[in-house]
């Protein structure tokens, strides 16, 4: 009898008390809301007619391929996630889920994103997302992340593929002005990464994650977020240019990247003993607005353009 | 037999509800898409 209670209680222990909503948080929803706006941009900017319901579903295949990546990350980062107090209550560490559950939460999602992507989109653009999945998890979680300092510079590329993504999924092919989008992601990503890095460098050396300021030291890091700042400048206007966008979008985003470049000088020359890193904070921020607001007048650019008959 | 407690109860319940929406949400997805793609015909039985 005592035997049968003990296998009662055992299997009670066994049963998830994980929510929806416990699952929902293993797809990153805030990571996850860039992904499908840059997605919708990409695709909604490109040079062709879709159906409305199909560019639907494809920013939406595109959305859930990127949270079973953000699934797949945090089953593997489980223990680095623990001693982080920036990540220590996501699912898998506070226990809420178990970490196999995460880890078929995301294979399944995977598949299924990848395969509708497929089936109702095109496949180019399918086989362009199970590459982003797995470059978010393999290369930059299980490899790249724990090794080197240059993680987030080269690892970067995973979140710079869904306007590519998008692209492909409206023309069915890679164009030049998608690789432009992709290219603003890409060189954004490091100093976006790196401003919080600062702020947050003891939490990341603590869980033995090799950041750029926990490696190289803090003014070496800060001098390299204002590199890439001028350069992320640059790329900003690179659609002009190239004859993808106007000059109204090259003004305004040469305005938003001299803005990005005066917030890294500020990050440039902050004071070694100011432990509260107001510029550092004010940076992370701004890098957000910056994205945000480039991708959203591209965009609009493009409709404009669209509507008055110049595409 | 298994008792559940009240909060795997309500997380059983939640965890139901959400997978019930989300087939669901697939099914309409795929008879919409699959109507957007090969056009209403696509309902009409073959002769």
């Amino acid at each position: 009898m005592a035997l049968v209670d003990h296998r009662r209680l055992d299997a009670a222990d066994h049963l998830s008390e994980a929510t929806a909503g416990d699952f929902f948080a293993l797809l990153k929803p805030r990571v996850m809301s860039l992904v499908v706006f840059t997605a919708f941009v990409g695709l909604a900017a490109a040079p062709a007619e879709v159906n409305p319901f199909i560019a639907v579903i494809a920013v939406l295949a595109i959305a859930v391929g990127a949270g079973a990546s953000g699934a797949l990350n945090m089953w593997y980062d489980a223990d680095v996630d623990a001693v982080m107090r920036r990540t220590a209550s996501r699912p898998v560490p506070s226990g809420r889920i178990r970490p196999e559950q995460a880890l078929a939460f995301g294979l399944v999602l995977s598949a299924l994103s990848v395969m509708t992507l497929g089936v109702l989109v095109n496949w180019l653009a399918a086989a362009m997302l199970a590459f982003t999945i797995f470059f978010y998890a393999v290369v930059y979680t299980m490899w790249l992340k724990r090794w080197t300092p240059q993680n987030i510079v080269i690892g970067g590329a995973a979140g710079s593929f869904p306007p590519m993504i998008g692209y492909a999924a409206a023309t069915g092919h890679i164009g030049l002005e998608s690789v432009l989008l992709f290219l603003i992601i890409f060189l954004w990503t490091p100093p976006h990464f790196w401003a919080l890095a600062l702020f947050k460098s003891e939490e990341y050396g603590r869980a033995g994650i090799p950041m750029m300021p926990n490696v190289a030291g803090e003014a070496s890091t800060r001098r390299q977020i204002f590199a890439y700042s001028l350069i992320v400048a640059v790329a900003g206007v690179l659609p002009t240019l190239a004859g993808f966008a106007s000059l109204a979008y090259g003004v305004v985003a040469a305005t938003l990247g001299l803005g990005f470049v005066f917030y890294a000088w500020r990050v440039l020359v902050m004071p070694d003993a100011d432990r509260q890193m107001r510029p550092a904070k004010a940076l992370f921020g701004y890098s957000l607005l910056y994205l945000f607001a480039v991708f959203a007048v591209y965009l609009a650019d493009a409709l404009v353009a669209r509507a008055s008959g110049l595409v | 037999m298994v008792t559940l407690s009240a909060a795997q109860k309500k997380a059983q319940r939640s965890r139901s509800v959400a997978i019930g929406i989300a087939l669901a949400l697939m099914v309409v997805i795929f008879y919409i898409a699959t109507i957007a793609k090969f056009g209403p015909g696509i309902l009409n039985p073959g002769m």
